[in-house]
Formats: C-alpha cells, sequence, structure tokens
C-alpha cells in the first residue's frame, strides 16, 4: 500500500503532509508529557524489530501463499498508540529511503494511510475499548483480527481518494474501490491472524508488555474462543443477510461503468455459447440474482446472502481439506 | 541470497557508497535534501498531457549520475520495485482516455497513452532522484539535515536508532529462519503453529535489547531530554561552491519547469 512519488499530485501531497504532521506533533507532545526516557530506544529498537519482522513469510494454511506482520497494530498494542504512531513514521522514512518503499513526497499519505488509522483508530477505539473488560487469548485475536480489517481498508480507501483527487488514473471511483477493497479485506485478515499469534504468544509470555492492559492478570473464559465463533458467525449472517438488502438495490462497479457507457445495466450478448450457458444456469440457480425464483420479496434478497455466505464459505474449506489432501499424498 | 540476506547486503552497500568522498557526497546534506524534495514537487506537478516538458526534467539525474560516476546498476532494483505498482494504476488510462492527442508517423496517440508514460516517467524520475540523495548522503547526515530543518530530536533520534537496530535485527532474524528452515525442511515460510512463538520471541529478545540499549546511552550521557545529548553528524560547513550548487540547481530546476526546454531546441532543430 506504499504509495510512489508519481501517484501524487503537490497538493494533495501537502495536505496529507500537514494532516500527519498535525497527528505527529500532537504524539510527540503526549510522548514527551509521559517523560520516560527508556521510551526512545525502546522505540528505536521495535522499529527495527518491525521492519526485519515484516520480511518474515508467514504460510498461509490451505493455500500456496503467504502473509506477513501489521506493523501499525503491533507496535500500538506494545507501546501506546502515540510512541507507535512515530516509530511507525520512523519505519516508513527507512523504507522510502532505502528500499524506494513509497515516495518521500508521498510520505504524508503514506503515513496517513498505514500508521495513522493503525496505531490511532486502532489503538484508540478498537483496543483500548475491547480490552476494558479483561484480557484474553480470544479478545486478543479478535481485537487483532477487526483492528487490522478495519485499518487496512480504511487505509486503502484512502489511497484510492488520494490517487483519484490527485488525477492520476482514469479509472472510475466505484471501479477503484471495488478492486482496491476486497484485496485489502483478505491481507487484514491474514495479517490480523498473524499479528494475533504474536500479540497471544507475549501475552502468556509477558503479560505486562501489551499496552492498555490493567494489571497482569488473567481473566480467561470471559471471552471464550466458542464465542468469538459464534459472534463472527453472527457478524456474517448480518453482513451477508442485512447489508445485502441494500448493496442489491445499487448496480456494483463494472455494473455502474457499463450503465454510463452503454445507458444498459448489462451488455447485450451474441447467441450461441452465451445462450447454453445462461439455459444451464437458469436451470441451476436457486436463487437467480440473489433472490427467489418469480419473487421480489426482501426476504429472498436477504436469504440469498446468507446462503451465499454460507456456500462461499463450505467451498473455501472443501477446497483447503482438498488441497491438503492431495498434497499430503504427493508427498 | 534470500530476501533478509539481501537487505543487508543492500543497506551495507548503501553505507558504503555514502560513506565515499566524491564530489556530491561532501556537499552539505541540507542542500541536497532542498534539492531534492525541491527536484520531486517540481516533477510530480506537469501536467499528465505534458510529456516534452516532463522529459527535460531529466536533465538532473542524467547529469548527477555521469558528473558525479554514480554507478546506475544498483539503482536499476529501485526502479524495478516502483514501476509494476504504477503500470497498475496507469494500465486503464489507454483505455478509458481514447481523446486524440496527435500523431506519431501513421499512428494516432490518445491521451490515456500519452498520460500513462507521464506516470511512468515521473515515477522513473522521482525514484532516481531519491537514490541520489540516499547513495550519496548517509542516514546520520540526513538526520542532522532534518534537526536543522527544527524536526523534534525524539523523532530523528529515533529514527536513528532504528537504522542502527535494523542491520542488526535483520540479521538476527535470519539467523533464526535459517534455524527454522533446518528443522522443517522443504517448508515455504513459517507453518501456522509456529507464527505466535517464532516471532515472538523475537519480539522478546528485541525488548530485552532495548533495555540494554538505553543503559548503554544512559552510560554515555543520554537523559532523554529536549536538548541534544544525542550527536548525530558531524557539523557540515557550507562552502561558497556549495551556495552556487545550491543556487544554480534551484533556479535550473525551476526553469525546466517553465520552460519547454525540449520543444524549443526541437523546433530549432526542425527550423534549422
Amino acid at each position: 500500500m506504499h504509495m510512489a512519488d508519481a501517484l501524487v499530485a503537490p497538493a494533495v501531497a501537502g495536505t496529507m503532509y500537514l494532516c500527519s504532521g498535525a497527528a505527529a506533533g500532537y504524539s510527540i507532545k503526549k510522548v514527551r508529557l509521559e517523560n520516560d526516557a527508556k521510551k526512545i530506544p525502546v522505540m528505536g529498537v521495535m522499529g527495527a524489530f518491525v521492519f526485519a519482522a515484516q520480511m518474515i513469510n508467514f504460510t498461509i494454511p490451505g493455500t500456496g501463499s503467504s502473509g506477513h506482520l501489521c506493523g501499525g497494530m503491533m507496535l500500538s498494542a506494545l507501546l501506546g498508540p502515540y510512541a507507535g504512531f512515530l516509530t511507525m513514521i520512523g519505519v516508513l522514512l527507512i523504507q522510502c529511503l532505502l528500499f524506494a518503499d513509497g515516495g518521500i513526497l508521498a510520505l504524508g499519505c503514506n503515513v496517513w494511510n498505514m500508521a495513522f488509522y493503525g496505531c490511532f483508530l486502532g489503538a484508540m477505539l478498537i483496543w483500548k475499548n475491547m480490552m476494558k473488560g479483561g484480557t484474553s487469548k480470544a479478545r486478543i485475536t479478535a481485537v487483532s483480527v477487526l483492528g487490522c480489517v478495519v485499518t487496512l481498508q480504511l487505509g486503502a480507501f484512502s489511497v484510492v481518494l488520494e490517487t483519484l483527487a490527485s488525477g492520476i488514473t482514469e479509472l472510475p471511483f466505484v471501479t477503484f474501490v471495488s478492486f482496491m477493497q476486497p484485496i485489502h479485506l483478505a491481507i487484514g485478515l491474514v495479517e490480523g491472524l498473524i499479528t494475533a499469534a504474536v500479540l497471544c504468544f507475549v501475552y502468556e509470555a509477558r503479560p505486562e508488555l501489551l499496552w492498555g492492559i490493567s494489571g497482569t492478570e488473567k481473566k480467561e473464559g470471559r471471552f471464550s474462543l466458542r464465542a468469538t465463533v459464534v459472534i463472527l458467525a453472527a457478524v456474517t449472517v448480518l453482513v451477508g443477510g442485512g447489508l445485502s438488502l441494500a448493496a442489491s438495490s445499487f448496480p456494483d462497479g463494472l455494473e455502474w461503468s457499463i450503465e454510463k457507457v452503454t445507458g444498459e445495466p448489462e451488455l447485450e450478448a451474441g447467441e450461441g455459447a452465451y445462450d447454453a450457458a445462461a439455459a444451464v444456469q437458469e436451470k441451476t440457480a436457486l436463487l437467480p440474482d440473489y433472490a427467489f425464483q418469480n419473487s421480489d420479496s426482501a426476504a429472498g434478497t436477504s436469504f440469498s446472502g446468507i446462503a451465499g455466505a454460507l456456500a462461499v464459505a463450505a467451498v473455501c474449506v472443501g477446497c483447503c481439506y482438498l488441497f491438503k489432501f492431495f498434497r499430503k499424498r504427493n508427498l | 541470497m534470500n530476501k533478509l540476506e539481501n537487505a543487508v547486503y543492500e543497506m551495507n552497500l548503501l553505507e558504503e557508497q555514502a560513506g565515499g568522498c566524491g564530489r556530491l557526497n561532501s556537499l552539505p546534506a541540507l542542500f541536497k535534501v532542498i534539492i531534492t524534495v525541491w527536484y520531486i514537487l517540481l516533477t510530480v506537478s506537469f501536467h499528465k498531457y505534458d510529456i516534452f516538458g516532463l522529459l527535460g526534467m531529466g536533465i538532473y539525474p542524467l547529469v548527477l549520475f555521469l558528473i558525479y560516476e554514480i554507478p546506475f546498476r544498483q539503482c536499476i532494483k529501485r526502479i524495478k520495485i516502483i514501476l509494476p505498482f504504477l503500470l497498475l494504476a496507469g494500465i486503464a488510462n489507454p483505455l478509458l482516455d481514447k481523446n486524440i492527442l496527435g500523431s506519431l508517423g501513421n499512428r494516432q496517440v490518445s491521451g490515456g497513452v500519452v498520460s500513462m508514460a507521464t506516470l511512468m516517467l515521473k515515477g522513473l524520475f522521482t525514484v532516481l532522484a531519491g537514490y541520489l540523495l540516499i547513495v550519496s548522503t548517509s542516514i546520520e547526515k540526513i538526520c542532522g539535515a532534518l534537526r536543522k530543518f527544527h524536526m523534534p530530536s525524539i523523532l530523528v533520534t529515533m529514527i536513528l536508532l532504528i537504522y542502527r537496530y535494523i542491520s542488526l535485527l535483520l540479521k538476527e532474524t535470519n539467523r533464526v529462519m535459517q534455524a527454522y528452515a533446518l528443522r522443517a525442511p522443504g517448508q515455504k515460510g513459517v507453518g501456522f503453529k509456529a507464527w505466535g512463538s517464532l516471532a515472538g520471541l523475537l519480539l522478546l529478545r528485541s525488548m530485552d535489547r532495548a533495555e540494554n540499549v538505553y543503559e548503554s546511552m544512559c552510560l554515555r550521557g543520554f537523559d532523554g531530554s529536549r536538548g541534544n545529548s544525542f550527536q548525530y553528524t558531524a557539523e557540515q560547513k557550507a562552502k561558497p561552491a556549495d551556495y552556487i550548487w545550491l543556487l544554480l540547481w534551484g533556479t535550473g530546476l525551476f526553469s525546466l519547469r517553465i520552460v519547454p526546454l525540449l520543444t524549443i531546441v526541437g523546433s530549432l532543430l526542425v527550423k534549422g
């Protein structure tokens, strides 16, 4: 998500420098108020740790790909939002200078997109509030995943806004957003799980190192794994069922783009292979266009969302097990 | 060479080059930072269709690479990192912007093609400018220049500490990864069951190291106060020739931004 200099206009870069500079100024004031001389070396070494740890490839089970650690959430969970934010600025500056990962002019944008959301929103709104009722491994996992997903989504959305405001790409807003957000949703989930694994280990070994946790005693059982799974399932039903009502009434990015160009939401297709495929789909689809056949009711749309989520989850789990099964046989 | 070893190698190489005694290296870091930022600012301010104006900005990296005999090979890696991202951002331009701007021989050139080429050129020039800065200036000198810009000492000290400990932790991470690879032959990356313990142990060791670093710094007179209890770099005094360098490049780059030099030269040649 590191933005290069070529992707930002001077006005956008200047504005983002001002925003990030204000956040940095406030953080410096807060860190100075703490008056803890030890904090600066700790911030330095932790910044170097994040830099090194982001080069470790963590294998994602059931797939051939790998993920990395989420620096913003990790640093704010260990150092707090202000020191974590300043450390992320240092990491981003060094990445930009030494490895051309992000531009010098775009540094303000990169700090905002990757450090501000992760450290301020992730720590202040998500970590701090959810840790108030006690700490457990399940709670740390839930907070890490939620924090990484939310902050990465906001960061990706900011990249879209900054690039479009700079007039760099001809891509329409909806198409650009629909390209960026899902990719970063998947990345956020994986980064969240890796961050959770590391933070859970720290919680087990040295709980006093975690920021915003009252005392060092463990309060297991208040937020068990089963409860987490139930909550995640409920969220899936809510998102799949509730939000699909709103989503289905608007065209998606591609439909919107086609409608803008041709005046029709869908392209006219030719005969032959298309007709044959459409006939097969008509017969096999239980819920054509996300509703019961011959029904336009809201319940039908809602049920389609839930069924879709369950089906996709089942296919994913099935594919993963199949992949593992064949891989074991090959070995 | 794996990713971690490669990062350590690149850092060492850059440090070695930045510590050299070339003419560009001896210029005050403050002046080089000002000119680099000025150049990047002017380069990205070109309109998306002004490709000939933008091409004129290529003079700065070209002159610096040739005059100061800076090796270009190392820079190719940086260009390779950045170009795919720019290509991704600009790939839709030729498809969506079909406004015809001119022709090249028999072929018509659309606005989308020009804006995509401009985007790639901007990326190339800005990366080259950043490389020229870092290859001729050590991080300590850049930190010293940042302090002269009144960047808070807490931030500058931390940046310098991160830089100092990166190579140390990269080497340590590499050792941990090698040990893991020897115990898990044929496995690509770190397995799910070791996610927490591998990175977590590295983190706890880093925290302990931070304690030792703090104690060592205290012994050397660091008190964390607002004053400069941390030495960034030796003071660099600017000579008259350095001021001339700053002035010439400052005004020269601005002239390249407002005067379409390539178009003028081209029209002279065509007329001639």
